[in-house]
């Protein structure tokens, strides 16, 4: 991480009243929204804490719902938090949206291209947004639109691109005023694995040249593929962080066996099982009609479950052993299968 | 993935490519260490996002200036030609003409293109308000939320708002001045408007502010009307504004009934057909000056003020 900070593009500093060092691209504290809705209050985020050195491509990985949108809508000034606090590029979200906007660049979830204009005209529109001249934004829109693949679709309407090409034409444009920090909520989401693999690569190369990046993503492959620390997010919350590697042993069991039988597991069965007591065995739940079992040393556990399962007159469902990934993470944060 | 140095050089499968071919790994790497370095200013990104309307503008210009002509070309044709043709003018030049003569004290005849030239030209300026801004801005808050293309931009939400304003009351301004050609050209025999501009700097004043009134409220409806309940905005806001606001007939004719005469006064739309009768057909009877320039000009404070505060509400939530 040191050696990727000391790379990090040489953009203008923090300005004024930076409440934190020219290290970090993202910090939050206690960062929190609370919808209020006629059903009542609904909290969406519920006290997040963040600390992004530069550099960094960290990701926010949790299911649909998760508060992942609302963590990013605050830290890119559009949704204004009702409690805590959060700086970005060294500048307090809430008390300087304007100095905040002009660091960074968004990749948002919808396509919220432009459609009223082609693909260069996008790129170059934001850029005067930028303050370029309208010389020196027809030139950096054409570079971008070279470097993004997009040249023979220069002068295509955006409504007429296909959901790859907007994708990449939305992750260009956030790139015309090179951001200090780049945001991408869900960046594939909805992609064919072809494009996925492909905007992976892109992420790849902007953040071997020192970019910082926050992308919010609920593929656990693509957090594993591509993020140097992961915060893992439910509910508003943040349930654990670390690198991929630190999450998994974090958990201390490194596989997950469920069995699932066809009726409900009886009083007792598990007990009789005797399994929460085996060496190797970090942990035992019990569900209405199923029973997973936490393991560092899964060896004939599945075995024993269907066994059991079969002495007390119980047929198998269906039964799963999950090597070490970030789901069997998931899995053991919150005793819930991870709802993609 | 971590294995770089700090050289262009494209880690692995960058230079794969794909069938949407992204094979330019050295290309995005250089786009990070070549970018120009931005300098935006207040002045510079507004300046921008207008450049950005009027490029829009000119690719839509077809529809633009059909959606802008068609109106007025078609009641001049039916008010100015065919009635006058068909009913010997009587009709409405007659009442309408008594109707003036006797609010402005001022004998003679005014025929009904006469009143009808600063009616149509508020009537335009309305609609284009509104068409210009309210339902653009619908579209952009609806479910992809392209709005949010352009809050990003480094100005205040306050300032996108002011800019919406500002693009509506352009195109507001235009679609009034189409009126001039089509109502100077248009007419049967006889039936010519008596247009006489007495101060210009009068004209240029009333038709900005009212252009700058009309966006501004089209601002507003725009951000707080339900985007389903949009046919309500023609039926509670454009045609009762347009019918009662003295584009058919001048303010001071309404003496005959009173109640309704007092009643449209709450309606911006008076103001602006009065401030434009005022300077256009000095011939007709219209009311006081200082009262169209106060609601023109507080009109446009006050639906300004509460289009941007519920826009930026809506931007930000």
């Amino acid at each position: 991480m040191t050696d990727r900070a000391a790379r990090a593009p040489t953009a203008p500093g923090p300005g004024p009243g930076a409440a934190i060092g020219a290290g970090t691209a993202i910090r939050t504290a206690d960062l929190r929204k609370t919808y209020q809705t006629s059903r009542g209050d609904v909290p969406a985020v519920r006290g997040i804490d963040l600390n992004v050195p530069s550099g960094e491509l960290f990701g926010l990985l949790g299911p649909n719902g998760a508060g992942k949108s609302t963590t990013i809508g605050m830290l890119t000034t559009l949704v204004l938090p009702t409690g805590g606090r959060a700086w970005v590029a060294g500048l307090d979200v809430v008390a300087d949206p304007v100095g905040v906007k002009r660091r960074i660049g968004v990749v948002t979830q919808n396509n919220t291209l432009d459609m009223q204009l082609t693909v260069a005209e996008n790129l170059e529109f934001r850029s005067r947004f930028f303050g370029l001249g309208s010389g020196e934004a027809s030139r950096r829109a054409g570079q971008l639109i070279d470097a993004f693949g997009l040249g023979d679709r220069r002068n295509a309407m955006a409504t007429d691109l296909s959901g790859g090409q907007a994708r990449r034409l939305l992750i260009a444009r956030a790139l015309v005023h090179r951001p200090e920090v780049l945001f991408l909520d869900e960046p594939t989401a909805g992609l064919d694995p072809q494009t996925r693999v492909n905007l992976w690569d892109i992420l790849r190369v902007l953040h071997d040249q020192g970019q910082s990046i926050l992308l919010t993503t609920h593929y656990m492959e693509e957090a594993e593929a591509l993020c140097d620390r992961i915060a893992v997010v439910d509910h508003g919350e943040v349930l654990a962080r670390g690198t991929v590697d630190e999450l998994k042993e974090g958990t201390g069991a490194d596989t997950v066996i469920t069995v699932r039988y066809e009726g409900a597991v009886p009083d007792g069965l598990v007990a009789e099982t005797g399994l929460a007591a085996r060496p190797g065995v970090e942990k035992v739940e019990t569900g209405h009609d199923r029973i997973r079992v936490f393991a560092s040393d899964p060896d004939g556990v599945l075995g024993e479950l269907v066994a059991a399962g079969a002495r007390a007159g119980l047929t198998v469902r269906d039964a799963a052993q999950l090597k070490p990934s970030l789901e069997t993470v998931f899995l053991n944060l919150t005793g819930r299968e991870y709802r993609e | 993935m971590t294995s770089t140095t700090s050289t262009a050089a494209p880690p692995d499968g960058a230079g794969r490519g794909g069938p949407d071919g992204t094979g330019a790994g050295a290309d995005i790497a250089a786009l990070i260490a070549e970018a120009p370095v931005p300098q935006p200013t207040l002045a510079k990104t507004f300046g921008a996002m207008m450049a950005r309307e009027f490029r829009v503008l000119r690719r839509n210009s077809i529809s633009t200036f059909m959606r802008a002509v068609m109106q007025p070309l078609l009641f001049v044709f039916v008010f100015t030609y065919v009635m006058p043709k068909i009913g010997g003018g009587f009709m409405f030049g007659g009442t309408a003409g008594a109707a003036a003569a006797s609010g402005s004290g001022a004998a003679g005849a005014v025929n009904f293109a006469t009143i009808l030239v600063p009616g149509l030209m508020a009537s335009m300026l309305l609609m284009q308000g509104i068409m210009a801004v309210t339902f653009p801005l619908v579209m952009e808050f609806s479910w992809q939320r392209t709005i949010e293309d352009r809050a990003l931009a480094p100005v205040p939400i306050q300032v996108l708002g002011v800019q919406k304003i500002s693009a509506g009351a352009v195109q507001s301004f235009l679609g009034a001045l189409i009126v001039f050609p089509i109502v100077l050209l248009v007419h049967a025999a006889g039936q010519a408007p008596h247009v006489h501009v007495t101060n210009w700097a009068l004209l240029v004043l009333i038709l900005v502010t009212a252009s700058l009134l009309t966006s501004a409220l089209g601002l507003l409806l725009g951000t707080v009307m339900d985007p389903r309940k949009m046919q309500m905005v023609f039926a509670a806001i454009l045609l009762p504004a347009t019918m009662l606001g003295c584009v058919y007939y001048p303010w001071s004719a309404m003496h005959q009934i009173r109640w309704l005469q007092l009643l449209i006064l709450i309606n911006p739309m008076v103001y602006m057909s009065e401030g434009l009768r005022a300077v256009l057909t000095p011939g007709v009877g219209h009311m006081p000056m200082w009262a169209i320039l106060t609601v023109l000009v507080g009109g446009t404070a006050v639906f300004g003020y509460l289009g941007t505060r519920t826009f930026t509400r809506r931007v930000l939530n």
